[in-house]
């Protein structure tokens, strides 16, 4: 059964290979071998995590180079739970994009790859290999974020590729330093060994800083955002989408992995100032994040400031480092996906729909497009924490955890981190239901992107809107099962911390 | 003395973060996007030094089993090959952006493009 590990990796190249080539004979063929390549990937993916779930970790060396010298790759409860969620989202996403997204060969080959990307950060169990996927994921998401039309999305991919380019480099410069202080690459022999070298030697604080920094970068916490807001507002829709909902929760899976496989919790109990830095980055992501949220006119980029807030959450979490606050952490990088993600595909439904992409041109959309209208508040009341969707699940446990710690400033951030949500979404709906639709609201779809082209926007199809409905329908349902999730992620956690 | 000692059993290490701060400068001060592209190179190659240096001894020889020991280790020198590909797709990523970018506004500065955006 372990053999399974190495092919979430292999699988989705292997079918990017195959789409690449299929599409060298036939036009349109890319859709249906990515479908395939990610149901079979969903597959794995829900086998490895039925597995694993209150058991023993799965572990696989691959190539038969034993550890510590040979890659190792760990499945457990946390890692098979973002690989799923890594699986069912692309998957998800793809029903979307058939008709709405870049429909090109090429778009579903570099897709792939970043799901195999994505998926190897999940599991992989060797820092240097991490950067490895970390590269991968960086690249592809390059590629797709200029996948847009016109110039807009070629220098918001140019831009995201600087930052994430430093942000990379600045994590491989930390694998540098734990390797000078142990001489080992292995997540678990690095976490005895860094133990052996001593928290207080100046190598293992710089590793500790420049690996977390790196991930900062990739996670966009204020200040060092300034990459996410251009990208996902330069994107095709579903590319956002798709961006939003897995780049980000996979980078802050990884810093997880890293503070708490790597340099563990008594490294955080001995340097008071590494849990400084977590809980400042998480205060005020929340904050700045939640405010930039508020000032802005255009949808995408709204969604994109209240991304930075929400992971401002999981870092906190991470600062908080007990079982409760990790578990909703792992509640909330599901939850923040599955949500976000259907955000941004019913911002790019109501777009073809109506045409309407500001705030103010959302004014009177109930009459207009009504399944977007019902998605877009459905997920909004989810993202702010009204129960039972799952966004409050994630919240309360987050919280939870910080009283737990007697963390209390940040208990009181959390919590006004829910009214500031409730500010910049509430307005929102407000004018979805509650306003007539104003006169420039109305205009036809060409007139709002940039007038670059001519096209008529395509139509909106049965599976834009069943993508959008099921997002939605599943935001609210995961709320019922994540208090029982989180009992069966208990032992994974415990292990994580001890 | 001592001090200027230390110094020079590091000089690798000294290189290394200096190209680390070329490297960083060039990518925020320039306002050409090719030698923004230019400054991330070498603040790759900066880091690229730092693995090196990590895995050099003074005197020791390459690790081939004939070799008389001490060996330089050769993990680094692996790491830094994948490295180096990473860095050649970036950059090859980058440029291509970059010419996407001239096809579409006919100017590579920062500003330029600015200004234009925001008309949009």
């Amino acid at each position: 059964m372990s053999d399974l590990a190495p092919l979430l990796v292999a699988f989705p190249v292997f079918g990017s290979v195959i789409a690449l080539l299929a599409g060298l004979a036939r036009d349109r063929v890319g859709w249906a071998v990515a479908v395939l390549t990610l149901a079979v990937q969903t597959a794995i993916a829900g086998t490895l995590l039925a597995d694993v779930l209150g058991s023993e970790a799965i572990r696989y060396v691959v190539g038969g180079f034993t550890v510590p010298i040979g890659i190792e790759l760990i499945v457990d409860g946390l890692s098979a739970t973002i690989a799923l969620l890594v699986a069912v989202v692309s998957l998800g996403v793809l029903a979307y994009a058939r008709r709405a997204g870049p429909r090109s060969n090429a778009f579903y080959v570099i897709y792939l790859l970043l799901v195999a990307g994505l998926s190897g950060m999940s599991i992989t169990g060797d820092i240097f290999n991490m950067y490895v996927f970390l590269e991968i994921t960086g690249l592809t998401a390059y590629a797709l974020v200029a996948s847009g039309d016109g110039g807009r999305s070629a220098i918001a991919a140019l831009k995201y590729l600087l930052v994430g380019t430093v942000g990379a480099s600045l994590f491989l410069l930390g694998i540098g330093f734990a390797y000078i202080a142990t001489g080992t690459l292995n997540m678990g022999d690095l976490a005895t060994q860094l133990a052996e070298v001593g928290y207080g030697s100046p190598l293992v604080l710089a590793a500790f800083g420049l690996l977390v920094v790196g991930l900062f970068v990739k996670i966009a916490v204020f200040p060092l955002h300034t990459w996410q807001p251009a990208a996902y507002a330069g994107a095709p829709d579903s590319v956002s989408a798709f961006i939003s909902a897995l780049v980000s929760t996979v980078a802050a899976y990884a810093l997880i992995r890293i503070v708490f496989t790597v340099f563990g919790t008594a490294f955080l109990a001995e340097t008071p100032l590494a849990s400084t830095v977590l809980a400042a980055g998480a205060v005020v992501s929340i904050v700045v994040g939640s405010l930039l949220a508020v000032s802005q006119s255009e949808l995408k980029r709204m969604l994109a400031y209240s991304s930075v807030s929400q992971f401002g959450l999981i870092v906190g979490a991470v600062a908080v480092g007990n079982v409760v606050a990790l578990t909703g952490a792992a509640i909330h990088l599901v939850g923040h996906a599955i949500m976000k993600g259907g955000l941004f595909l019913t911002v790019g439904l109501v777009n073809d729909a109506t045409g309407a992409r500001t705030v103010d041109e959302y004014a009177g959309l109930a009459k207009r497009s009504p399944v977007g209208a019902a998605a877009f508040s459905v997920l909004a009341v989810a993202m702010v924490g009204v129960p039972p969707a799952v966004g409050f699940v994630g919240k309360w446990y987050i919280a939870l955890g910080a009283v737990e710690a007697g963390a209390w400033p940040l208990v009181v951030v959390i919590f006004a981190s829910t009214l500031l949500t409730l500010a910049y979404f509430a307005r929102v709906v407000e004018r979805i239901y509650f306003r007539d639709p104003t006169e420039t609201s109305g205009l036809a779809p060409t007139a709002t992107d940039g007038g670059e082209d001519d096209e008529p926007a395509p139509v909106v199809s049965v599976g834009m809107r069943a993508t959008v409905v099921a997002a939605a329908v599943v935001a609210v349902a995961l709320g019922a099962v994540a208090a029982g999730y989180g009992d069966l992620l208990e032992p994974t956690m415990e292990g994580l911390l001890s | 003395m001592t001090g200027i000692e230390a110094l020079a059993d590091r000089l690798y290490y000294l290189a290394a973060f200096l190209l680390l701060g070329i490297g960083t400068y060039t990518l925020i001060g320039s306002r050409n996007l090719v030698k923004k592209v230019i400054g991330m190179n070498v603040f790759q190659t900066g880091i690229f030094l730092f693995f090196i240096a990590a895995a050099f001894i003074t005197g020791a020889s390459p690790p081939l089993l004939t070799a008389p020991a001490p060996y330089v280790s050769p993990l680094p020198h692996v790491l830094i090959l994948t490295a180096i590909v990473v860095g050649v797709s970036l950059t090859a990523v980058a440029l291509g952006l970059i010419v996407r970018i001239y096809d579409e506004y006919g100017t590579l500065n920062e500003e330029t493009l600015r200004e234009v955006q925001a008309d949009e």
